[in-house]
């Protein structure tokens, strides 16, 4: 464990700790929604991905999806949580254009996952666990577009019905970077899973903070809760801006109000959406439409069977199998698919150099590019032999960087690059032996030198890199020199 | 045949007269449509006629008989209640705010009919919502049952919610129809009629299609001219359906097989919690007949205990208000139906459609149902009810133990004058009493007409049965029917 400051905030009488638990809206990677057949692809049209249950027409009925039940059960065992057999769906009850029956099938009371653990590791590589308290399936609401029109508002029911799973953890967390930190690691798990793209920016995982603040070791304070923080930024600023407010009121001599709050990204601040007295009372009662949900034990064994290895072991299995350093071992695990790229590149081949073009190079081309590795122009055949030749001694590290930056631009295999630009270095002795003979002969006073001044001899080596273009075997050319001159 | 001849045949005879070809469907459909047409204006068991679709598939079932294609009801015409959506043909519910809603699907319960080749009439009057005992909630105005006492002009509702069909049954404007019964809607309407009515085991009909009041409550089931009908229907009604996660998967029995099978060695339970003070004593005579008729047949005869029959009035009152507040929300002016009109702001728009959309009984109810799920009343209504409710079931469980079915009233009085009771809700309620136990405990029960009131009346027997055991219902129900020889038929006054 980390002997890291704790975070706090320091106030005008003194410090306070910040106390924070998440609840955490994943949607469910299902190509159908939680109790319709409708499809939940996204980029659709408005209302193209409705079924009249979605819809809530008079007299249709929910039938629970099965692919989301196992997804679900999927995300539990991968937060070694209890799987509860038998769960039960509740309505949560109010009124909104977006939420077309008048109430939401959620799991109030009885949730399909019980309670789990989440160990999460700080960029320092320290570690902290993190309490799940529960997983639980639910429909997502449709979507209110209020500046369409100055008059109208439109409503897009495509997202109605489709399934979430709401992760709430304990309230274990006490800075904002372990939040993000918390809420990266899980994302990382669910995609691991395949329960959950973790796509952020499409709200495919979204966040509510849980934020109070209290003198360190006193009881916990009163918390806010702020709605839909969908990035890693947002969820630090948001709670640095609320931990910053409470201490404010409560330092001025006020208390907190248990309230629903909204994070303005624009601004950078919290603000208040309903207070608990507005609060909904949502109702909620067993839904008679459905009937308990009774799992089968044999069924969640075969699931948990069939887990891939989760992200804390595949970044162990990195470092013992390939040697890799904790840094590049766990960017490479904080993304399964660029772990499964690395090890199909790989094979055969230096692990640390392979490890180090993918999460520096690559990661670093697709990071500016804003793209995903899936969307990598390099795949991972090409990595392979691009290492392959500068293990062969084919091309030198520093040509490599220029035919990656080509192959990056879509010129193609390294092979073919190094041929169509004659960029194999040279380690013809003769060839390199005539070069140093003619530079040593017009610039006897700087050969002279290099007796004197062994460091001298680097001019020779820039000047016969220079007139091969670089492509000059550095070994050769040292040794070269070496003997001639020294 | 001559029309009057052709509607006023049972289902079964219909289907053989079909059968034998002695008529086509096309003949039958007709002289319904005619009967309909004459009848409506006084009876208003139809909110809406559909005299060329019942036609088109009159003559599509000629041509399926024609090609030896007929199905268990082809060329069978049938009435629907208007709380089944039927594919391209207007749905109401017996609601305004539901409007002028056409469905672009067809219920379960419907589509089977009509896939066994039945023929639909039309839509049939409810109660709005199927919330009402007396069919005086529907937004179309009520029923009126075709009975009358002797002697008298006063118009008599036919009960509810299934007034419609229940009057179109008893009035010969079609051969049976769909109703559904949420606490006693097939039941009391079908007793008050001189029809057949059962309310499956719940589970039996798929409520697929089927506009929501209480869903842990409502079944669909047929009323009917013989309890033969009522099981020739009910087969097709019924089956598994995986759009209804609370359908039961299981096997749907020849029930017409059950009628006349011999009742010798049943065992028939007396209730004694039934036996309400105030009854009266003509209800309670009918009762002990009954009684007598299965004893005669070779049933033997126990008295038992319910002991919480009295909770299940109220608990009843709570369970089916907070599912309908919840089932109702989507009734809101937004995606179809009622929207009041002026704008205003969103909570004013759901306001005034919802106030405007929904009558008097379906918004008491709604408000019951909201209060009694709200914060901090949770537990000491709904949570208690579902208890009651539990305990309610184990009665019965504990009944069926030494007996093989039950005998009681369906309904503690015959039918009453329109607008006798609708300014007190309780008395209403009170319609309920024999009724909702079947539907808290969701066991099957069929109500059979027993015998005429002083008046010259019907009244109804009830028969409740193990859940899925609607084979012996009908086996007894066609003893009593057999035994009350109930031949009287309301004498046209329309």
């Amino acid at each position: 464990m980390s002997e890291r400051a704790p975070y706090r905030v320091t106030g005008r009488t003194g410090e306070w700790e910040v106390v924070l638990g998440l609840e955490v809206h994943a949607q469910v990677a299902s190509n159908a929604k939680l109790f319709s057949g409708a499809s939940t692809g996204f980029g659709a049209a408005p209302n193209e991905h409705v079924s009249l249950v979605d819809a809530a027409f008079p007299g249709m009925l929910p039938v629970i999806n099965r692919r989301c039940v196992e997804q679900a059960v999927r995300t539990g065992l991968g937060l070694r949580a209890q799987i509860n057999l038998s769960s039960r769906f509740d309505r949560k009850n109010y009124f909104y254009p977006d939420l077309p029956a008048g109430y939401q099938i959620s799991q109030f009371k009885d949730p399909i996952v019980g309670e789990g653990e989440l160990v999460v590791e700080r960029d320092d590589g320290s570690t902290f666990t993190v309490g799940i308290e529960r997983l639980h399936l639910e429909q997502d609401a449709g979507k209110s577009i209020h500046d369409m029109d100055p008059n109208w508002t439109y409503v897009d029911l495509n997202r109605a019905g489709v399934a979430l799973m709401e992760i709430v953890s304990r309230p274990d967390l006490r800075s904002p970077e372990d939040a993000a930190a918390y809420v990266k690691t899980l994302r990382a798990l669910v995609r691991r899973l395949g329960t959950c793209d973790g796509d952020m920016e499409k709200g495919n995982l979204r966040a509510d903070v849980n934020v109070s603040v209290r003198r360190p070791g006193a009881p916990l304070g009163t918390r806010c809760e702020i709605k839909n923080v969908n990035s890693m930024r947002f969820i630090q600023q948001a709670i640095v801006y609320e931990a910053a407010r409470q201490v404010e009121v409560l330092e001025e001599g006020g208390s907190i109000t248990q309230e629903t709050r909204l994070f303005d990204a624009g601004r950078g601040e919290t603000r208040s959406m309903r207070s608990k007295e507005e609060a909904h009372d949502y109702r909620y009662f067993p839904d008679p439409d459905l009937l308990p949900l009774e799992i089968d034990p044999a069924w969640v064994k075969a699931i948990e069977a069939g887990l891939p290895e989760l992200p804390d072991a595949l970044r162990a299995r990195l470092q013992s199998q390939y040697g890799l350093s904790l840094y590049d071992a766990r960017v490479l695990a904080a993304d399964h698919v660029l772990a499964d790229y690395f090890e199909t590149a790989v094979k055969g081949r230096d692990a640390k150099l392979v490890a180090n073009w993918v999460s520096n190079d690559l990661v670093g081309k697709l990071g500016k590019a804003e793209q995903s590795i899936e969307d990598s122009p390099i795949p991972p055949a090409d990595i392979a032999e691009l290492v392959g030749l500068i293990e062969d001694g084919v091309i030198s590290s520093k040509i490599a960087k220029d035919v990656f930056e080509r192959m990056w631009a879509g010129e193609g295999a390294p092979k073919a690059i190094v041929e169509a630009h004659g960029l194999v270095q040279v380690t013809d002795a003769g060839e390199l032996e005539a070069i140093v003979e003619r530079l040593v002969s017009a610039n006897p006073d700087k050969a002279a030198a290099v007796k004197a001044k062994p460091q001298a001899i680097g001019w020779f080596v820039g000047q016969v890199m220079k007139q091969t273009g670089g492509k000059a075997n550095p070994a050769a050319v040292n040794a070269i020199l070496q003997a001639r001159l020294a | 045949m001559k029309p009057d001849d052709l509607t006023g045949l049972t289902l079964k005879t219909a289907r053989d007269g079909l059968a034998a070809g002695r008529f086509s469907a096309e003949e039958l459909t007709q002289a319904h449509i005619t009967a309909i047409a004459a009848a409506n204006a006084h009876l208003n068991a139809y909110v809406l006629e559909t005299p060329d679709k019942a036609l088109a598939m009159a003559r599509a079932s000629d041509e399926r008989r024609a090609r030896g294609e007929a199905g268990p009801l082809e060329g069978v015409s049938l009435g629907v209640k208007d709380l089944f959506c039927t594919e391209g043909v207007r749905t109401t519910a017996g609601s305004k705010i539901i409007g002028e809603f056409v469905p672009p699907y067809e219920s379960t319960v419907s589509a089977n009919l009509w896939r066994d080749g039945a023929v639909m009439l039309g839509k049939l009057n409810m109660d709005e919502f199927a919330m009402g005992s007396s069919n005086e909630t529907s937004a179309f105005g009520p029923v009126v049952n075709p009975w009358r006492s002797a002697g008298s002009n006063q118009r008599l509702t036919p009960g509810g919610s299934s007034g419609g069909s229940a009057t179109a049954v008893a009035a010969d404007l079609c051969l049976g129809a769909t109703a559904s019964d949420t606490g006693g809607s097939i039941r009391q309407p079908a007793a008050f009629t001189g029809t057949v009515g059962i309310k499956p085991t719940y589970g039996r009909c798929s409520r697929y299609g089927m506009v929501a009041f209480a869903s842990s409550l409502d079944q669909a089931g047929p009323i009917a001219k013989t309890v033969e009908d009522a099981a020739i229907l009910l087969t097709s009604m019924a089956g598994h359906d995986p759009k209804d996660s609370t359908s039961l998967d299981v096997e749907t029995p020849d029930f017409a097989s059950f009628v006349g099978r011999s009742p010798k060695g049943l065992r028939i339970g007396v209730p004694k919690e039934y036996r309400l003070d105030g009854m009266p004593e003509e209800i309670a005579r009918l009762w002990d007949q009954g009684v007598a008729w299965l004893k005669d047949a070779g049933c033997e005869i126990r008295e038992v205990t319910l002991p919480h029959t009295r909770y299940a009035l109220p608990a009843y009152y709570i369970v089916a208000p907070a599912e309908a507040s919840s089932n109702l929300a989507r009734y809101d002016g937004m995606r179809f139906g009622l929207r009041a009109e002026g704008g205003g702001t969103l909570t004013e728009v759901y306001e005034r459609s919802r106030a405007e959309g929904f009558g008097e009984e379906v918004k008491r109810r709604i408000l019951i149902g909201t209060y009694v799920l709200s914060a901090g009343y949770y537990d000491a209504y709904y949570l208690k009810a579902q208890k009651v409710r539990r305990k309610i079931a184990e009665d019965f469980d504990a009944a069926f133990l030494e007996v093989d079915a039950l005998l009681t009233p369906t309904a503690p009085s015959a039918a009453f004058a329109l607008g006798d009771r609708v300014s007190d809700p309780l008395a209403m309620y009170l319609n309920d009493v024999f009724t909702v136990t079947v539907n808290l405990a969701g066991l099957p029960g069929i109500s059979i007409p027993a015998g005429l009131d002083a008046t010259g009346l019907p009244l109804g027997l009830q028969l409740i049965g193990r859940a899925l055991d609607e084979g012996t219902l009908f086996t007894l129900g066609g003893v009593i029917e057999q035994a009350a020889g109930f031949k009287a038929r309301p004498a046209p006054w329309w």
